[in-house]
């Protein structure tokens, strides 16, 4: 069942969601529209993400979801000629406002990539690295965030007997675990995910899977997916794009076994995309 | 036999045939290119190894008329003069390096600085020389090692420049904005992760910029001159292997011909070494 909280007026392209076990948005996104120059990629995007749930956005390639997803830290920002407008409030601030501390924002909403990242640098250090831009640990203290980091993020025993090799040793699974714990240790309200399994082999998805299951518990989560299983495994939430527009948005069991929308269903279906 | 098949089979003996000629020529140009190449560095060799001795590396230049000597001074000059220059133009040409690849990107000043870097690459190094004879060299009323040292600066900065800002600019985006994602500074991302992802074809830069200024004449002679003498007092003119080769190999002194051999083939071999260092350095970064 779907419970619609929000004040302003349903957009016709859009469902606003809220699960009926969370009343708590993490991030309320209004009226959200996006522009590379010209070119016009969001378009009145209306949703809110959730606390501690999983929400997936699925869509066809070029539909806007790894843009809609890197509007949420503000990654866009890297790039002159990228223009979000509109609103996505996180913890009642407005997160587009053009006095909102990059850092710190991205230091609260951690991104893993789809292809892993891992810095040149040894295993132990990748932690520290994004540990260290913002809390001052002694060496004990930062041996136990590490240990934590790399714990919850399922690569622990693997890794412990090779801190100090580096990062880019690891088995491309491993180094994508080996980035998200790196995004735990700094301790963020929020999850991104952009197509994190994507690059890797079914038997590492499949601990990344696991992962998200787990780290729900503590942490919202958003994850752009390809995968339409991945998306119907893994989130409570599902919103459907297409060519920019939100088509429907709602509650996974919901969207996968009785969709509202005709579009949608065709996608999840396969009879389109 | 069919006709296509017959016409393919036609149309395949022409192109193996212009493959074959095209193949000869490479191999011609190719010889030609080895055939001098091996040709000055087997005269060095025979040359330079038949006048190295034990003598070379403790003793300095003779004066005009006397047997033996070495090139102790000049061996000392280069080392200084090369070494400060390195010191000096490393941290200039990185830094100048992350500003172009990293901050100024397509900014009107960053390309001001690449065209202006591109004509200092080419720029002929007496040009170079002379000015820093008119700068300093003038002023000063004496020959200095520091101006020769500072010669150098300037031919070596232009190469490290260059080379760290492509290398720099080789480091995958998604690096950086894994960075930037963690809520790191930007110039943490640019000195902790992009240098460091980009450091051994950064230190294969420098090591070029090392060989390149190794072997620079020109702009020593206007500059630090020469120096009969062991000296390693920088505000004086100071002995150096390109200058003393210079002046030596025109001698009529047989032991000065045969140093400025011995000088020659050093200075080959350190160059060399320099070269096959930066590959070294630069296989490990393909290597992860």
């Amino acid at each position: 069942m779907e419970i619609k909280l929000n004040v302003k007026a349903e957009k016709e392209n859009s469902h606003y969601g809220n699960s009926s076990n969370s009343n708590k948005n993490a991030l309320e996104i209004r009226d959200l529209n996006f522009f590379y120059g010209s070119y016009h990629a969001l378009k009145n995007i209306n949703f809110n993400v959730a606390d501690n749930q999983v929400t997936a956005f699925i869509g066809p390639s070029g539909c806007g979801k790894s843009t809609l997803l890197r509007t949420l830290n503000r990654m866009y920002d890297l790039y002159p000629n990228q223009v979000a407008k509109g609103e996505i409030n996180f913890h009642g601030e407005n997160i587009l406002n053009a006095k909102q501390d990059l850092n710190l924002l991205r230091s609260r909403i951690g991104m893993v990539f789809q292809k892993p990242t891992p810095f040149p640098m040894s295993i132990y250090d990748n932690i520290a690295f994004g540990v260290r831009l913002y809390e001052n640990l002694s060496k004990p203290q930062m041996d136990e965030r590490v240990e934590w980091a790399l714990t919850k993020a399922a690569i622990w025993t693997e890794v412990k007997d090779k801190l100090n090799q580096s990062g880019l040793s690891l088995s491309g699974g491993q180094q994508q675990r080996l980035c998200i714990a790196r995004v735990i240790a700094n301790k963020p309200d929020v999850l991104l995910l952009d197509e994190p399994t994507s690059a890797l082999d079914p038997i590492s998805t499949g601990k990344v899977e696991e992962l998200i299951h787990e780290l729900k518990k503590e942490y919202t989560i958003a994850i752009v997916t390809h995968n339409m299983q991945q998306a119907a495994r893994c989130s409570d939430f599902t919103a459907y794009m297409y060519l920019g527009e939100l088509i429907e948005f709602g509650q996974t069991d919901e969207i996968f076994v009785k969709p509202q929308r005709k579009e949608t269903e065709d996608y999840i279906t396969g009879r389109f995309g | 036999m069919s006709d296509v098949l017959i016409n393919k089979r036609a149309i395949l003996a022409g192109r193996k045939r212009t493959n074959n000629i095209a193949l000869a020529l490479c191999m011609v140009a190719m010889s030609i290119g080895m055939f001098f190449l091996l040709w000055i560095l087997s005269v060095l060799f025979i040359k330079g190894f038949s006048s190295v001795n034990w003598a070379m590396f403790t003793a300095s230049t003779p004066a005009p008329g006397t047997a033996g000597g070495g090139l102790l001074n000049a061996i000392i000059g280069s080392l200084l003069m090369v070494g400060s220059c390195t010191l000096i133009s490393t941290p200039i040409g990185v830094l100048a390096g992350i500003y172009l690849s990293e901050y100024g990107d397509k900014s009107r000043i960053a390309s001001i600085t690449r065209f202006v870097t591109d004509i200092m690459l080419s720029a002929p190094s007496i040009v170079i020389g002379l000015f820093v004879y008119a700068l300093v060299v003038a002023q000063a009323q004496h020959f200095s090692g520091w101006a020769g040292s500072m010669a150098l600066t300037l031919i070596a900065i232009p190469v490290v420049v260059r080379t760290t800002e492509n290398m720099l600019r080789l480091v995958p985006g998604s690096l950086r904005e894994a960075g930037y994602a963690l809520g790191a500074p930007k110039w943490k991302v640019s000195l902790m992760i992009v240098l460091r992802a980009a450091k051994s074809g950064v230190m294969t830069g420098i090591l070029l910029a090392l060989a390149r200024v190794s072997g620079e004449t020109a702009p020593l002679l206007f500059t630090a001159l020469s120096n009969q003498f062991y000296s390693m007092n920088m505000n004086a003119p100071l002995a150096n292997l390109p200058v003393v080769i210079f002046q030596f190999a025109m001698s009529p002194y047989d032991n000065w011909v045969g140093l400025a051999w011995g000088g020659a083939l050093l200075i080959t071999l350190s160059v060399l070494s320099l070269n096959i260092l930066a590959r070294v350095f630069f296989r490990e970064k393909n290597r992860g």
